[in-house]
C-alpha cells in the first residue's frame, strides 16, 4: 500500500501541517493531475519538437555558417533570397510532380488490390501478408536497388526496354523518367500498406448494401464503383493525407537513387531533388549555410501546412457530416 | 579492500607517467586519467592504407587502441560528417583526414582544430614538401591545423588488354609516346573508338576534366577557380577556360563513356571493362584496384599523363580540439606522417609521400606494384613529384568545382551544348560561391 500511495504525482506538500492540507491537497490533486499525466507527451514534444522548430526558425534569421563563430543577424535575408532562387522552386516542382505521379496510380492500385484481397481467396492471409512485405524491407535497400535497375547502361529497365526494341532511357538524368523511377520505389514500398488500410474499411461495409444493389440489378462493377467507393471516402481521404506528408517530405528514396559526387542535387540539373534534399545541399555540404537551409525548411514547413489545409477543407467537404465512419468509429 | 587502492595507485601512476612519455612536454587538454588503454579513432575516406601502420603502432605503444572509420567511402559522404562533427562540438576522431580542396574551409576556422605547432611540430617542417607544409598553415602562418600525408602526381592508367584489342602499343612507354599532349591524346582516343572494341576510351569527362584543369592551373597561374585573394575567377582564369575548351573536345570526339565517377555504374564499368583510360592521380591506384577487383590483375598498366605533371589531391592530418585524447591524437598523427608511416601507406594503398625523405627513399624509388603489371609507380609519381606544382584552391573551392564539374557532365549527357554548359558553369559557380 505504501507502494501505492508514493506513486501518487510529486507534488510538494505544504510545509507543517499536512492533515489540515490533506483537503485542499486532494482538490489540487483532482484539478491538476489529469495534466500531469498528459504531461510527458508535451514535454516530449516541447524538447523534440517545438524547440527544434524555434531554434530553426531563429537560426533560419542569421547568416549562420556552419563552421562559423560568428552568426550575424540578417532578418528576412535568407527568405526573400530563398524565394528569388530557381533552384528551390526547381525542387519545390520536383517535389510536387513526384507526389503527383507516385500518389495517383498509388491508391488506385490500393484499391484494386484491396478489392481483390476482399473476395474469397485460397490463402486470404498469405496474400494479405505478401502485400506488405515491401513496406517492411529498408527504404535505403529499396532505393539502392532500384537505383541499379534504373541504372543507364547496366540497369536491368533499360535492358528489357531493349529486349522488345525500345531505346534505351537515361533514367537519371532525364527529369520526368527520373520522377517515374522514384514514384515506382514509392508506389512499390506504399501501395500494399493503403491497400490494407482499404481492405480493412471495406471489410467494415455492411453486405446488405451488395445485397440490396445486387436486387436492383448492379453487376460486380457497378457495385464497386456505387457502393464500395463511395463508402470508402474518408479512408481514401485519410490515405490521400499519409502520402502527402510523405510525398512532401521524400528524402531517401531520391537521393540513395542517385550514386557518386554529390547525389544531393538529384542528377547534373536537378532533376530529381526534392525539397528536403535541397535543405540537406544548403544546410551540408557543400554550402554548409545552415541559415539558409533553415529557411528551406521553414518554407517547406508552410508548404505542408498549406497542403494539410486543403486536406481538411476537402475531407470536411466530402467525408464529414454524418457519414458512416462517425457511427464506426465508437 | 586493501589491494583495490593499491592497484588504482599503481593504474595512476601508470597512467601519469605514460602520459608524460607521450605528451613530452605538451600542456594538456587531456583530463582523462587512467582507465586503461586509450582509443584513437581515425577518421578517413576513400584507400589511405594504414592497417598495417595501425598494427606496428599499437605494438609499440601497448596503452593506445586505434579505430578505423570510413576506409572506401568517398569524399562526398565523408566530409560533410566531418563539418557536422566539428560544428556540434562532438563525434569527430581524435585523427580527421582532410582533402586539400575542403582544407581552405576548415582552415578559415581554425578554432576547430589542435594548433600543431604548440606540440613540436615546427620540428617536423623539413620532413614534407615545402608548400605541402605551407598548405597545412593558417592564413597568418600562426596556426598548423594538419601534418600532410600525400600528393596527387597525376599519370594516365589503361587497360593494356583493350589497348591491345584496338591495334594499339601496349607497352607503357610506347603509350607514353603516344600522347605528348591532350590532341595526342584525344587523337588516340579517335583511333580507339574507330577500332570497336565494345569499350570506351575514357571513363567520365568530369575526372579528365579536372585532371587537366589542375594541370593547366599549376602550370600557369597557380590557381583555378579562386585567385590567391580569394577573388573568384572561374570565368576570367584562362586555365578555368582551356581546361574546359579540351574538355568539349574530348566529349565531342566520343571518347567518354559517361560513367558519372564514383557513381555505381562507374564502378560496374570497371569490372566489366566498358573503359580504357582513366586519369590516375597516385591515390587513384588503390581505387582502381579496389573497383576493378583482383580478376583484372595484370590487365591495368600505367603511362605518363598528357601535357605536364600536375597534383590533384592529397590530404592532411588534424587532431580535432573537441578530441579527448589530444596529447595521444598528436603522437599518432606525427607517425603517419613522418616518412616511415608515408612508405607504408604508399606501399599498402599507392598515396604519394609528400615527404621528401620518403620519395628518396629506395622502397618508393624501386617500388612496383603488381596489379598494374608491375609498373614502377615510383618512379612514374615520384619523379616528378618534387617538383609539382601546387595549384591554390580558395574558400567555396568544394561547392564551385561541384557546379563546373556538373556543367562537363550536362555536356557530356547531351543534355546542353557547350556554349550552354560554360555559360551555366559560370553562373551556377558564381551563385555558389556567394551562398
Amino acid at each position: 500500500m505504501t507502494v501505492q500511495l508514493d506513486a501518487r504525482p510529486p507534488v510538494a506538500p505544504a510545509p507543517g501541517n499536512q492533515r489540515q492540507s490533506s483537503g485542499r491537497l486532494s482538490r489540487f490533486d483532482t484539478r491538476f493531475s489529469p495534466y500531469l499525466y498528459i504531461a510527458p507527451f508535451f514535454l516530449l514534444f516541447a524538447v523534440f519538437g517545438v524547440y527544434p522548430l524555434a531554434y530553426t526558425f531563429w537560426v533560419s534569421l542569421h547568416d549562420w555558417d556552419l563552421l562559423g563563430t560568428d552568426h550575424p543577424f540578417v532578418g528576412a535575408e535568407n527568405y526573400t533570397r530563398l524565394l528569388a532562387d530557381v533552384d528551390f522552386w526547381h525542387a519545390l516542382v520536383n517535389t510536387l510532380g513526384i507526389f503527383v505521379i507516385s500518389t495517383v496510380p498509388q491508391l488506385l492500385a490500393a484499391l484494386w488490390l484491396a478489392n481483390l484481397l476482399n473476395r474469397g481467396l485460397r490463402a486470404r492471409t498469405g496474400w494479405r501478408m505478401a502485400v506488405l512485405v515491401p513496406n517492411v524491407t529498408s527504404t535505403a535497400a529499396v532505393a539502392i536497388v532500384f537505383g541499379v535497375l534504373f541504372g543507364r547502361e547496366f540497369g536491368m529497365v533499360n535492358w528489357l526496354l531493349d529486349l522488345v526494341g525500345l531505346d534505351a532511357i537515361e533514367w537519371k538524368s532525364n527529369r520526368f523518367a527520373s520522377w517515374v523511377a522514384i514514384s515506382a520505389m514509392v508506389d512499390w514500398r506504399w501501395t500494399g500498406y493503403n491497400a490494407l488500410i482499404l481492405l480493412a474499411a471495406m471489410q467494415a461495409i455492411p453486405r446488405d448494401l451488395y445485397e440490396a444493389a445486387a436486387i436492383d440489378g448492379a453487376n460486380r462493377a457497378r457495385q464497386f464503383w456505387s457502393v464500395t467507393v463511395p463508402l470508402l471516402k474518408p479512408t481514401i481521404i485519410f490515405c490521400a493525407i499519409i502520402a502527402t506528408i510523405g510525398g512532401l517530405q521524400l528524402f531517401t528514396e531520391p537521393r540513395m537513387f542517385h550514386s557518386g559526387t554529390n547525389p544531393i542535387r538529384g542528377g547534373p540539373l536537378r532533376e530529381s531533388q526534392t525539397l528536403t534534399m535541397y535543405m540537406f545541399e544548403n544546410a551540408f555540404a557543400p554550402h554548409y549555410n545552415f541559415g539558409y537551409g533553415s529557411a528551406v525548411a521553414w518554407l517547406l514547413f508552410a508548404l505542408i501546412a498549406i497542403v494539410a489545409a486543403v486536406n481538411v477543407l476537402v475531407l470536411r467537404r466530402l467525408g464529414g457530416g454524418p457519414g458512416p465512419r462517425k457511427g464506426a468509429a465508437r | 579492500m586493501a589491494v583495490f587502492p593499491r592497484r588504482r595507485l599503481a593504474a595512476v601512476a601508470l597512467a601519469a607517467t605514460t602520459a608524460l612519455l607521450v605528451t613530452a612536454g605538451c600542456g594538456g587538454g587531456d583530463e582523462q586519467g587512467g582507465d586503461g588503454p586509450v582509443t584513437l579513432t581515425v577518421d578517413v575516406f576513400g584507400q589511405f592504407g594504414y592497417e598495417q601502420l595501425y598494427q606496428e603502432y599499437m605494438a609499440a605503444h601497448p596503452d593506445v587502441k586505434i579505430v578505423e572509420r570510413g576506409t572506401g567511402t568517398n569524399l562526398d559522404e565523408y566530409s560533410p560528417k566531418l563539418t557536422q562533427w566539428l560544428a556540434a562540438g562532438r563525434g569527430a576522431g581524435d585523427v580527421v583526414a582532410i582533402e586539400e580542396g575542403l582544407l581552405v574551409e576548415y582552415k578559415a576556422n581554425p578554432g576547430n582544430f589542435v594548433n600543431l605547432l604548440d606540440h613540436g611540430a615546427a620540428d617536423l617542417k623539413g620532413n614534407f614538401l615545402e608548400w605541402k607544409w605551407n598548405a597545412g598553415l593558417t592564413a597568418d602562418g600562426k596556426q598548423l591545423i594538419g601534418l600532410g600525408t600525400d600528393v596527387g602526381g597525376i599519370a594516365m592508367c589503361y587497360r593494356k588488354d583493350l589497348f591491345e584489342k584496338a591495334g594499339l602499343p601496349t607497352e607503357r612507354d610506347a603509350v607514353s609516346k603516344l600522347w605528348p599532349t591532350w590532341q595526342d591524346y584525344i587523337a588516340t582516343g579517335e583511333r580507339f573508338v574507330a577500332a570497336k572494341t565494345g569499350a570506351s576510351f575514357l571513363d567520365a569527362a568530369t575526372n579528365t576534366f579536372n585532371t587537366i584543369l589542375l594541370q593547366t592551373a599549376g602550370n600557369t597561374t597557380g590557381y583555378s577557380y579562386y585567385d590567391t585573394s580569394d577573388k573568384l575567377v572561374v570565368d576570367s582564369n584562362p586555365a578555368v577556360r582551356q581546361a574546359w575548351d579540351t574538355t568539349m573536345d574530348i566529349v565531342d570526339s566520343g571518347l567518354s563513356g559517361k560513367y558519372g565517377s564514383w557513381s555505381e555504374e562507374w564502378v560496374s564499368a570497371f569490372k566489366q571493362s566498358k573503359f580504357a583510360t582513366i586519369a590516375c592521380p597516385a591515390w587513384m591506384t588503390g581505387v582502381i584496384e579496389g573497383n576493378a577487383g583482383p580478376t583484372a590483375q595484370g590487365r591495368w598498366d600505367i603511362a605518363r599523363v598528357p601535357g605536364n605533371g600536375g597534383n590533384w589531391g592529397g590530404s592532411h592530418l588534424a587532431v580535432p580540439k573537441q578530441s579527448k585524447h589530444q596529447a595521444e591524437a598528436i603522437e599518432l598523427v606525427k607517425f603517419l606522417t613522418s616518412a616511415k608511416g608515408q612508405i607504408g601507406a604508399f606501399k599498402a594503398k599507392g598515396p604519394l609521400p609528400s615527404s621528401p625523405q620518403a620519395l628518396d627513399d629506395p622502397a618508393i624509388t624501386g617500388a612496383s606494384n603488381a596489379y598494374f603489371s608491375g609498373a614502377p609507380v615510383g618512379t612514374i609519381f615520384g619523379a616528378g613529384a618534387k617538383s609539382l606544382k601546387p595549384v591554390y584552391m580558395g574558400p567555396k573551392n568544394q561547392a564551385v568545382r561541384t557546379e563546373v564539374e556538373n556543367a562537363v557532365r550536362t555536356v557530356e549527357l547531351g543534355q546542353r551544348n557547350p556554349g550552354q554548359g560554360w555559360t551555366d558553369a559560370v553562373t551556377n559557380a558564381k551563385k555558389a560561391a556567394a551562398k
